[in-house]
């Protein structure tokens, strides 16, 4: 099982999810983030007063999938997600050494 | 026949005599129920600026963790003011014993009721004058805690509030409106000085306090390092639009009466008001670029500071100069002067307030007519009436007003220092007031 975890641009998120219910993904952990990679913030001025935003938001989106489907989620995502301009995020990918539903005791990918 | 006609003749006079006292009284009372329909209101619109106005205005600025604790500043004097002036207050401010403060005479509300008093209003219950005297004296105060936000204890808050009240706002406003008093312009004054709606007792008072306050206290923790955003300017917008309503009854509501005086009033703050969140806006906009919404409703702010001494005596063309003037003065105050000086004026209750009212108290002298508000009976008022010397008397009112209000703030933080301590521990003030002066939070998402 892999854990995919992809920060992406807010307004991305709906595109995402469309596309990864497209490929029979459903379930996913949502939450919203700040942070910054190459991207610069942006200047907010307040009565004359400059203050540099450096952390900016971002949606942080987690999957746990088999294995095998890992690279199809992948390329889904990042073709949902890509705008081409700096700022579009990063995504990183986890081995899972178990998965266990709580309702059932369920285990491994049964559980996903 | 005759005998009859006559004895109707020599009636008639008796009968006609009642009748015209009648009508006399109904007329009279047909004024007093209008007059004081309006001035209620007006009392009830002056509450309004600073709950929820003010406090909204103010509690939008700070950071997230303080919203509650400015908030409550504003909320808490609404209720400490009140016992205040109820007890002394009004009767230390519209008593009449010398040129400084007033006397005795209303102690306890003692003779204020139904019947007017003459020499400030004579078509409205003296009780109708003194709640609306008291809205005014509830937001002086409320407008300092701009400049000691997210870092005053608040039972030092509450320590130097009432210790304001009696050095500096209650002698003010009995210089400036109390019979007899100093600045009085229609009451016998010894210099006499136009201040409509408050613009030295309220805004030049408040603002240099707030002024002595930020340099007394010092920067807030982090200070020019971490981001000190305003939390919500969504809070902020509203509160500045409830205060530009409220507004028409302190400055409106300042003639006392619902007359064509109070119409030129209304008319004179409206546009003041447009031109000065026009003027601030375009400032800024040369100045850095983008035209914001904080400068906008800044602006409008300023434009109502310093109109308020000149209200009820220029006409609507003056009214937008000076206003235009705000809008640009006050926004060097704050963007340019402040961090050339380097003073922490958290929400710019100096900047706004102390300049903004201080260049309206001058301008009044200037613009100030007899065709407005002939105080005088006749006599030329202000620089454009020929009295050039009156800006002299504004300038003297402000001067006396910037050293009471310094020199009464300084002693009264010296006392709550030695008392109580002025400021909030190092981990308090991290942790945010609302936290660790109140035990509550403004946003529980969670909840």
């Amino acid at each position: 099982m892999k854990k995919i975890e992809a920060i992406i641009q807010p307004h991305k998120l709906e595109e995402v999810k469309e596309a990864l219910k497209g490929i029979g993904i459903d379930g996913m952990t949502v939450t919203e983030v700040r942070g910054h990679g190459r991207q610069k913030g942006h200047k907010e001025v307040y009565r004359g007063m400059e203050y540099q935003v450096d952390l900016l938001p971002k949606i942080k989106l987690e999957i746990v999938v088999a294995s095998e489907r890992a690279d199809e989620a992948i390329r889904t995502l990042v073709a949902a997600a890509r705008t081409g301009k700096i700022g579009d995020g990063k995504i990183f990918v986890f081995d899972v050494a178990e998965a266990i539903r709580i309702r059932n005791d369920d285990r491994g990918e049964t559980a996903l | 026949m005759l005998l009859l006609t006559a004895a109707a003749a020599a009636q008639t006079p008796p009968d006609l005599a009642r009748r015209l006292d009648d009508l006399e009284r109904g007329v009279k009372s047909a004024q007093s129920a209008g007059d004081n329909a309006w001035m209620l209101v007006s009392a009830a619109l002056v509450l309004m600026m600073t709950g929820p106005g003010l406090a909204l205005f103010y509690g939008g600025l700070v950071r997230r963790k303080n919203v509650l604790s400015t908030m409550m500043h504003s909320f808490i004097l609404m209720a400490v003011v009140t016992v205040l002036w109820a007890v002394v207050g009004y009767s230390m401010a519209f008593g009449d014993w010398n040129r400084f403060v007033g006397g005795g005479e209303y102690l306890l509300l003692h003779n204020v009721g139904a019947a007017p008093n003459a020499d400030y209003a004579p078509t409205i219950p003296q009780q109708t004058f003194m709640i609306y005297q008291l809205m005014f004296a509830i937001i002086t105060p409320a407008l300092i805690s701009g400049a000691f936000a997210e870092r005053m204890k608040f039972s030092a808050m509450l320590l130097f509030s009432t210790l304001w009240m009696f050095i500096v706002y209650f002698p003010m406003a009995h210089m400036v409106w109390g019979k007899g008093g100093l600045f009085n312009s229609t009451l016998s004054g010894t210099i006499p000085a136009f201040d409509f709606a408050g613009g030295t007792v309220v805004h030049i008072s408040s603002g240099v306090s707030a002024l002595v306050c930020a340099l007394y206290l010092g920067h807030r923790k982090g200070y020019g390092v971490d981001p000190m955003r305003p939390h919500s300017l969504v809070l902020s917008t509203i509160g500045a639009c409830l205060l530009w309503v409220g507004w028409f009854g302190f400055n409106a509501g300042s003639a006392l009466a619902a007359s064509p005086l109070a119409t030129s009033a209304f008319v004179a703050t409206h546009f003041a008001t447009a031109a000065a969140a026009l003027t601030w806006i375009a400032a800024e906009w040369i100045h850095k670029g983008k035209p914001t919404i904080l400068g906008g409703i800044s602006g409008a702010v300023a434009g109502l500071v310093a109109i308020t001494p000149a209200s009820g005596f220029v006409k609507p063309f003056p009214a937008l100069l000076i206003g235009a003037a705000a809008g640009v003065v006050c926004y060097l105050m704050v963007s340019a002067v402040k961090s050339r000086f380097g003073y922490d004026d958290s929400l710019d209750a100096f900047g706004v307030h102390g300049a903004g009212g201080t260049l309206g108290a001058i301008l009044t002298g200037i613009f100030a007519t007899k065709e407005v508000n002939d105080v005088w009976s006749g006599k030329a008022m202000g620089m454009v009436d020929g009295n050039s010397s009156q800006v002299l008397n504004q300038l003297a009112a402000c001067a006396v007003t910037w050293v009471l209000a310094a020199v009464g703030t300084f002693i009264i933080l010296k006392i709550c220092d030695a008392l109580i301590g002025v400021r909030v521990s190092e981990q308090d003030e991290i942790e945010g007031l609302d936290l660790s002066m109140h035990g509550e939070e403004g946003y529980n998402f969670e909840a």
